[in-house]
């Protein structure tokens, strides 16, 4: 705390009341907010249309939907838990809210642009809101051509337009986020003491910059090739289906990383502070965040493996992808090591940053077995793939965001969860994850594609297994939101650094004032400054933080 | 004075400029990627259809593609002038610029407009009826339309920004002295004049190569 707070100053949440000063807000934390208001909802239908799918698969026959109904409903799952869920989750909502506070600035650079990011992410939620009403689309969240131009009946160009106006919200959160790092740090806030969160906002920025256009310009010749009869995929009018897929993938792989660097960055903070350690490797750890955002534009070809593109283009694609595990794994072996002599304690979010590191380590090290040709081969289209990329993106990246959320959330509401029920939904996520979704590496293995809604009867055991897991994880994904919602009404208050962590956004009263800090904070100091350099930890400041 | 032209959380007028200057260098970047989509498109298939895309691209409106460049580059000299002639406080200049810039981007348009419609005469089109019957001439075309469509859209957006530096220096005629918005808008319309100085050579040129 910089000095005694003014008389009579508002926080944010109480400065204004009407619908007028949320909708037309400028507060980054008011718009952070927003962004998470809609994304939750959103959490929730996507949630809703795999639990539809996951009861099906119970039984090998198609007893429940029909097989158009199910190819809807998985893809639906798939564009709203990617494009209207994921790749907002941590930067617009946690990145929104925080950035500004972590570099000691009063907002972002441009908030009105921040305020159309919303806006714009809201016309596209509407778009795919009206997709749902007009019947839905039955193409899978990847779109691919010819069957998304030339064959299916759902409302693909209603869906499409959906993503790419969501697409510019990305483009616009990315500007703001860059231009914000580069302009506003206070004085003192130097590159190399930036932490990590903000270092990751920025790689994740730097990536939704660059690799979103290319997704919005496929997704316009798409709709150009749907509506207009351009025949950019058609094979019978000299189109090639084949380039789809290349420029959907150098925007989709890298999209990947939308959603597990916010993740790296949030765990780097909750493990340093329940750790009570400096982070090991600091400098690496920058490296790795940049290594991976600018590698990852040169892997996208990995999904393309049995598309008959050249040999040497296979092999190449297969050693970068290996290079893109380097950095990652570096990341891993410096969260461990930062653990190393360090007072830990196992508050929620840090199960959370546990529950991630061992998530994130399997989804990685099969993303290897995926990156080697011959085994690529074996199990494309199966539910290894599906269980790779959950394991990074739920295990990974949905972990971390809960964490995340946890831990900022005295911040955020200024009020303090129930520890003992966040836990128990901490765990019982991890455990229900993993009866979810560690089957389905077995069945994929086995030879059980994804997207089927009939199957053979000796993978039901694996499916019984799978929709069993998902049902706990359901019902720990309803926890939060039950806890977290009753929490807002309970009068106990946070105080403005429960946890006695480190970073600037913890210097300011909990929740913030609308101009985020009193006076402008300086920072003397490097992040993490939990100890003395070499030094023993603190151990006094080991306590759940009840009182400051 | 410089007071009106700060917006939160700006407290320094110059700092405001570097972050607004260097927030449209960063989303041009992200522009020259979504072309780049297009321009990455384009080479693969000239590379499969040359022989189409020699036939069709001699189709397209040489003197409608030629002017329309003359235009948009006069109206990045008339956008540089207007900057310029903003910082040395010579605001008459500056306005009038401005409106020459406008004007020249809506005459690009309005050519544009006509161009299209000869194209649709013509038939060129991809679909039913389409005249050409080489390998590619209809992708070539589908490049066309939707490589132009894009930009003219961008024109239109570019438009939006300058008709806004107009009003607010009507309504202030110091505005643009101050204003940090210039200098981005201006970046903006460099940039949509760029992309068009590539599209020119790869919709009107590279059909009429000898060979």
């Amino acid at each position: 705390m910089n000095g005694p707070i003014p008389v009579g100053r508002p926080d944010y949440l109480r400065d204004g009341s009407t619908l007028r000063s949320w909708l037309f807000t400028t507060d980054h934390k008011r718009i952070a907010i927003l962004f998470a208001i809609a994304i939750t909802f959103f959490f929730f239908v996507g949630g809703a249309a795999i639990t539809i799918v996951r009861m099906e698969l119970v039984t090998p026959a198609g007893d429940l939907v029909s097989d158009d109904t199910y190819n809807k409903l998985f893809t639906i799952h798939g564009i709203i838990m990617v494009w209207f869920f994921l790749i907002p989750s941590i930067p617009a909502t946690l990145g929104n809210f925080l950035l500004p506070l972590m570099i000691g600035a009063e907002d972002l650079a441009f908030p009105r642009i921040n305020l159309l990011s919303w806006y714009l992410y809201m016309a596209g939620a509407s778009f795919t809101l009206a997709m749902l009403v007009l019947g839905g689309v039955d193409t899978g969240w990847t779109f691919y051509t010819p069957y998304s131009t030339m064959f299916s009946n759902g409302a693909v160009l209603v869906a499409a337009g959906g993503v790419l106006i969501s697409g510019f919200s990305s483009i616009l959160t990315g500007v703001n986020f860059i231009a914000t790092t580069h302009t506003l740090r206070t004085p003192g806030m130097t590159w190399f003491r930036l932490p990590l969160f903000v270092w990751a906002m920025y790689a994740t920025s730097l990536v939704m910059v660059l690799a979103t256009p290319v997704l919005a310009m496929t997704l316009v010749l798409v709709m150009a090739e749907r509506w207009l009869g351009l025949p950019f995929f058609d094979p019978s009018r000299g189109g090639d289906p084949l380039l789809f897929q290349h420029l959907f993938w150098f925007y989709s792989h890298p999209a990947v990383y939308i959603m597990i660097l916010p993740a790296m960055g949030v765990v780097s903070e909750i493990i340093t502070c329940f750790a009570r350690r400096r982070l090991f490797g600091y400098s690496f750890m920058v490296y790795a965040l940049v290594a991976i955002a600018v590698i990852g534009f040169f892997v996208w070809g990995h999904h393309m493996f049995v598309s008959g593109q050249s040999a040497y283009a296979n092999l190449v694609f297969s050693f970068l992808s290996f290079m893109v595990a380097v950095p990652s794994a570096i990341k891993v072996f410096n969260w461990t090591a930062t653990l190393y002599r360090g007072s830990i304690t196992f508050e929620a979010p840090m199960l959370y940053a546990f529950g991630f590191l061992g998530l994130f380590t399997i989804g990685g090290l099969t993303g290897l077995f995926l990156a080697t040709v011959p085994i690529d081969i074996h199990v494309t289209d199966t539910y290894f793939v599906v269980a790779h990329f959950h394991y990074i993106m739920v295990g990974g990246a949905v972990s971390a965001y809960l964490g995340g959320l946890h831990y900022w959330w005295p911040k955020i509401t200024g009020k303090r969860y129930p520890e003992a029920w966040a836990r128990f939904a901490a765990i019982l996520m991890f455990f229900g994850f993993n009866l979810t979704f560690f089957p389905q590496f077995v069945m994929g293995y086995l030879g059980m594609p994804r997207r089927y809604h009939v199957y053979p009867p000796e993978f039901q055991v694996y499916h019984v297994l799978s929709s069993g897991g998902a049902a706990v994880l359901g019902a720990a994904y309803l926890l939060p939101l039950a806890y977290l919602l009753v929490s807002l009404f309970t009068n106990e208050r946070a105080g403005p650094n429960p946890w006695h962590a480190k970073g600037l956004e913890w210097q300011t009263t909990s929740p913030p004032p609308r101009l985020n800090f009193d006076r402008q904070p300086i920072v003397p100091n490097v992040p993490y400054d939990y100890h003395p350099k070499g030094g023993p930890v603190e151990r006094e400041e080991t306590a759940n933080g009840d009182a400051a | 004075m410089s007071d009106a032209y700060l917006h939160p959380p700006w407290k320094d007028l110059n700092r405001q400029h570097q972050a607004v200057t260097f927030g449209m260098w960063v989303f041009l970047a992200s522009e020259v990627l979504l072309f780049g989509g297009l321009f990455a498109g384009y080479t693969i298939y000239r590379d499969l259809y040359s022989r189409g895309f020699l036939a069709a691209g001699h189709q397209t409106s040489i003197v409608f593609g030629t002017i329309n460049t003359a235009i948009l580059m006069t109206s990045s000299l008339t956008m540089a002038v207007a900057g310029r002639a903003a910082r040395a406080a010579l605001l008459r200049t500056a306005r009038l610029m401005l409106m020459a810039t406008f004007f020249l981007g809506v005459l690009f348009l309005i050519l544009k407009g006509f161009e299209y419609r000869e194209d649709i005469q013509k038939g060129l089109f991809p679909g039913h009826g389409f005249p050409l019957t080489a390998a590619g001439a209809q992708i070539f075309f589908s490049f066309y339309w939707v490589m132009t469509g894009i930009h003219a859209l961008h024109v239109t957006g570019g438009l939006a920004a300058v008709l806004r530096l107009i009003i607010a220096s009507a309504r202030n005629r110091e505005w643009l002295a101050g204003s940090t918005s210039e200098e981005a808008t201006a970046l903006y319309w460099h940039l949509v004049d760029v992309i068009w100085i590539i599209l020119y050579p790869l919709l009107y040129l590279a059909g009429r190569v000898n060979g």
